[in-house]
């Protein structure tokens, strides 16, 4: 079945200028195509009148990339719910809706242009502990570690964040609590990551709180995520943060 | 139209002496070094942030190197490589199933259809033992036996479970593995990141390569930057096709502005058609999704026996569905690496036998492993590719078999390189799915992971040192230098002439016209009569893209279309070459299928006599015929023979 749809979309030239609405009718559209296919659309219907196309971030198009992610009707990646904006597909809408679409909304978000904003931050947090250091070349037989199957499950559940900033967007405080507890619990479950848990965990949450806002428990954040990725590991981020604080840290040889 | 060109000169490969397992070692040890204190004295470039690139960027910023690292999305977390979702190979033996690195060797070059190197392949295999060590070391959450083992599957063309995997997003987890190592070394100060910056030019001088062109494409800056060598890591080419699984942003610039500048592109006629692809829906469409073939692990694939049953799938009994492939291959089944698969699955559809609305697909069906393992397994195994699959079709594989068919998926051909991965003009290296070098004709399932992780960690930075060791005391070209304002002169030349053509139709819809063309006549199936078409349709469709085509906007900001126009005007050069490449190839070899030469019951035939070699294309100047050159391919282990995985 085709769809005819009315969009209002952000436009905004540079980081520069205030923004404002603007409206498109969207005639036509395919209900298996996806989101970003919508937008496809209109850009073509935009370059034939003269117009500048919008401009929004996508890469793979199959929900692993974390580039794309507007915000729809008032939600992060739309209405379908643990999705990215590009698996969004056009059945969850009917004809003659009106969808609003806009850019993630955060101060540690701004916007570069239209839909595209920078998210440098997250890539920040990382720097500042999200890894294990292990120099190419020096590790031993894979095998050699043993890791319990609960762990390494758990461990790849907050893994699978794709980095997309939903969560950011959906906080009413732009705080980056699930994005950052996602990478710390990843590595702080895993025996590989013990011997810079305590660092990690400090280092990255100091440095969150350098960029975002904090956290006040709404949840939202868990709800938007397309990953489903499970508040819990914020809970296991605070209790390894205020451990890491009381731990007598030189005596670990770390101080 | 004559294509006979002449070999010029044979490349030489600087494959180390010796007996094949000891190569790798014994070059080594004779390899020049690098000493720690002085590493800081080399700049290094390196494009591109996946496998390949990323883990290159972290490792030499961790030897000591001044680590330059560019990619065009906005955070080097974001590169294709992250969308792999099966698996990467190693040759651990830990199923105590036979494995090992000779017959990984072996597999990967049976696999490839004996069209690539065999000094390379071994030395991948050599090394992925090491890969899966060091991605354990950083955290990578493999998927894992109750006692706290790793555990392994199978993949396409091996009779062994050596893939490792986490569940169905191990590109993801191993990519994150690559880009957290290279944040802890940008952190550190000896990787500069550049994000959201496309390389544009390549700068040579005397010869060598000594730096790029590239634009930041949020203020549109053309920046100059110098360096002792440039790596290369920008994968493949398979959006040439419009529609692939690649990421919309892949594209073959850096490589073809290299080319441009000298550099030879090997084999580009070999590309791979992946065969568990969702099948294409409608016009709309802008990608193609791949179902990864671990799902052949516990799919399988069938048609109705008779052409026009319409029952739905459920409603067709065993008696009435072809098992074409168990039924043609009985022992690799279901499992046949992917041309082989891919081939099958058209041969069906193009005789009437094709399932779903458009008669456009084959059904992969997991009723049998649902009630062998139960539903638990099954999901724990695929429910996330289970879960995409409902989300685009809006049908559930639970319930109904999935329908899929080929696709363009990976890009065997590359620019080519020397065993060092070093390409023909020196100082430029060439890394992962851009180079041409281990998967000859076709690649099998879960190397192309192994391939850019093998090159990046421990291939690329063991030769770079090699190279850069002789350049110790010299400084890297000056950016006022002729040889970058020239470059930059091209860039700024190119950029102007898109934005003020300003004719009637978008970047995309000369694309989509491209890709067509190349898939009808140079997709799957190819033959003389259909390429010969393809390449005046592609000429003719090129000069009508740099008279016609509208770029809208300016160049000083952020301009999607004005990337993308960039993009697209070098896939048609790619593209002609593409085609090129496939008419002179007068055989059929993995994933180059020339109907005029197949055996009887329609496998690929190939010709060792004529065609056992690399072709490496120079370019030869705007509007002329390119020049070919040859590197014979020497087979002393693996003894060609016509496949059979029957």
């Amino acid at each position: 079945m085709a769809l005819d749809l009315t969009l209002r979309v952000w436009r905004q030239s540079s980081p520069q200028d205030p923004g404002r609405f603007e409206t498109y009718e969207a005639k036509d559209i395919n209900e298996d195509s996806s989101f970003l296919e919508l937008l496809d659309v209109v850009n073509e219907q935009l370059i034939e009148e003269g117009k500048e196309p919008i401009a929004f971030d996508h890469d793979c198009r199959e929900g692993i990339c974390g580039s794309c992610g507007v915000v729809i009707n008032g939600r992060p990646h739309g209405p379908a719910g643990h999705t990215t904006t590009c698996q969004l597909h056009m059945r969850h809408f009917k004809t003659g809706d009106t969808i609003t679409v806009e850019p993630w909304r955060a101060s540690a978000f701004p916007v570069i242009k239209d839909l595209v904003v920078d998210r440098s931050a997250l890539d920040g947090i990382v720097q500042s502990g999200g890894y294990i250091t292990a120099p190419t070349g020096a590790a031993r037989d894979a095998n050699s570690i043993l890791v319990p199957k609960t762990a390494s499950d758990t461990a790849m559940d907050a893994a699978e964040c794709i980095g997309c900033g939903a969560c950011v967007a959906a906080c009413p405080n732009g705080a980056a609590q699930l994005f950052t507890a996602a990478k710390v619990s990843h590595l702080n479950l895993l025996p590989q990551g013990q011997p810079e848990r305590w660092s990690r965990v400090t280092q990255m949450v100091d440095t969150m709180e350098d960029y975002f806002g904090s956290c006040t428990n709404y949840g939202e954040c868990e709800a938007a995520c397309p990953k489903a990725i499970s508040i819990d590991f914020i809970a296991m981020m605070n209790k390894d943060y205020l451990a890491a604080k009381f731990k007598d840290q030189r005596r670990q040889g770390q101080g | 139209m004559t294509l006979e060109t002449p070999a010029r000169v044979e490349l030489d490969a600087h494959i180390p002496e010796g007996p094949l397992a000891d190569k790798w070692q014994n070059h080594r040890f004779k390899m020049k070094l690098v000493a720690p204190q002085n590493r800081r004295r080399f700049d290094v470039i390196v494009v591109g942030t996946g496998l390949g690139g990323g883990a290159a960027a972290a490792t030499l910023g961790e030897m000591g190197y001044n680590v330059k690292s560019f990619c065009f999305q906005d955070s080097p977390r974001r590169a294709h490589s992250i969308a792999a979702q099966g698996g990467i190979n190693a040759a651990k033996n830990y199923k105590n199933d036979g494995d090992s690195v000779e017959r990984l060797f072996y597999d990967t070059i049976k696999g490839g259809d004996y069209r690539s190197r065999e000094a390379n392949v071994y030395r991948l295999a050599e090394v992925s033992t090491n890969i899966i060590d060091q991605c354990v070391a950083q955290g990578v959450p493999f998927a894992r036996e109750y006692g706290g083992l790793l555990d392994n599957r199978s993949f396409g063309g091996a009779q062994v479970a050596r893939t490792f995997y986490a569940r169905g997003q191990t590109g993801q987890q191993l990519l994150l593995g690559a880009y957290q190592a290279l944040e802890k070394q940008i952190d550190a100060g000896t990787v500069t990141m550049y994000p959201r910056h496309e390389m544009l030019e390549l700068v040579v001088k005397d010869g060598r390569a000594c730096g790029i062109i590239a634009r930041n494409l949020v203020t549109g800056e053309i920046t100059r930057h110098t360096a002792h060598a440039v790596v290369l890591a920008t994968g493949g080419y398979g959006n040439v096709f419009f529609l692939s699984t690649n990421a919309k942003g892949s594209n073959v610039t850096a490589a073809w502005r290299a080319h441009r500048k000298g550099a030879y592109f090997a084999n580009p006629c070999y590309t791979q058609i992946h065969p568990t692809c969702i099948p294409v829906s409608g016009d709309y469409q802008s990608k193609l999704t791949l179902m990864s073939e671990s799902l052949r692990n516990d799919g399988r694939i069938w048609v109705p026996k008779d052409k026009d049953d319409k029952r739905s799938p459920d409603q067709i009994p065993e008696s009435d569905r072809d098992y074409y492939l168990e039924r043609m291959y009985p022992a690799f089944a279901n499992l046949v690496p992917r041309d082989v698969a891919s081939r099958a699955a058209k041969r069906m559809v193009d005789d009437g036998y094709g399932v779903g609305e458009l008669k456009n697909g084959v059904y992969l069906d997991f009723q049998d492993a649902i009630n062998r393992l139960g539903r638990d397994v099954i999901e724990a195994r695929y429910g996330n590719l289970f879960e995409m699959y409902e989300n685009i079709t809006g049908e559930d594989p639970y319930k109904v078999p999935m329908r899929i068919y080929p696709a363009v998926h990976y890009t065997m051909g590359g620019l080519w390189v020397d065993y060092n991965l070093m390409s023909n003009v020196p100082g430029l290296f060439v890394i992962g799915e851009a180079n041409f070098s281990d998967h000859g004709a076709n690649r099998l399932g879960a190397s192309a992971l192994m391939q850019g992780l093998a090159d990046g960690y421990f291939v690329l930075p063991a030769t770079l040192s090699n190279y850069l060791a002789d350049m110790l005391g010299t400084s890297p070209e000056p950016v006022d230098d002729p040889a970058f304002a020239e470059a930059e002169q091209e860039v700024r030349d190119r950029v102007d002439t898109f934005l003020s053509i300003n004719g009637t139709h978008s970047v995309d819809w000369f694309h989509r016209k491209l890709g067509k063309t190349l898939w009808d006549y140079c997709g799957m199936g190819r033959n003389a009569e259909g390429l010969k078409h393809a390449l005046k349709e592609v000429q003719q469709l090129r000069e009508q893209f740099w008279t016609d085509v509208r770029v809208l906007g300016e160049s000083e900001s952020l301009n999607q279309s004005l990337e993308r126009a960039g993009r697209v005007a070098d896939f048609f050069e790619l593209g002609e070459l593409m085609v090129r490449d496939a008419l002179h190839r007068e055989e059929s070899c993995g994933g180059h299928f020339r109907e005029e030469h197949q055996t009887p019951d329609g496998e690929a035939l190939r010709n060792d006599d004529d065609f056992a070699y690399v072709g490496a294309w120079e370019y030869g100047g705007p509007g002329k015929e390119p020049c070919l050159h040859k590197e014979e391919l020497v087979f002393e282990h693996a003894k060609p023979a016509q496949r059979s995985y029957k």
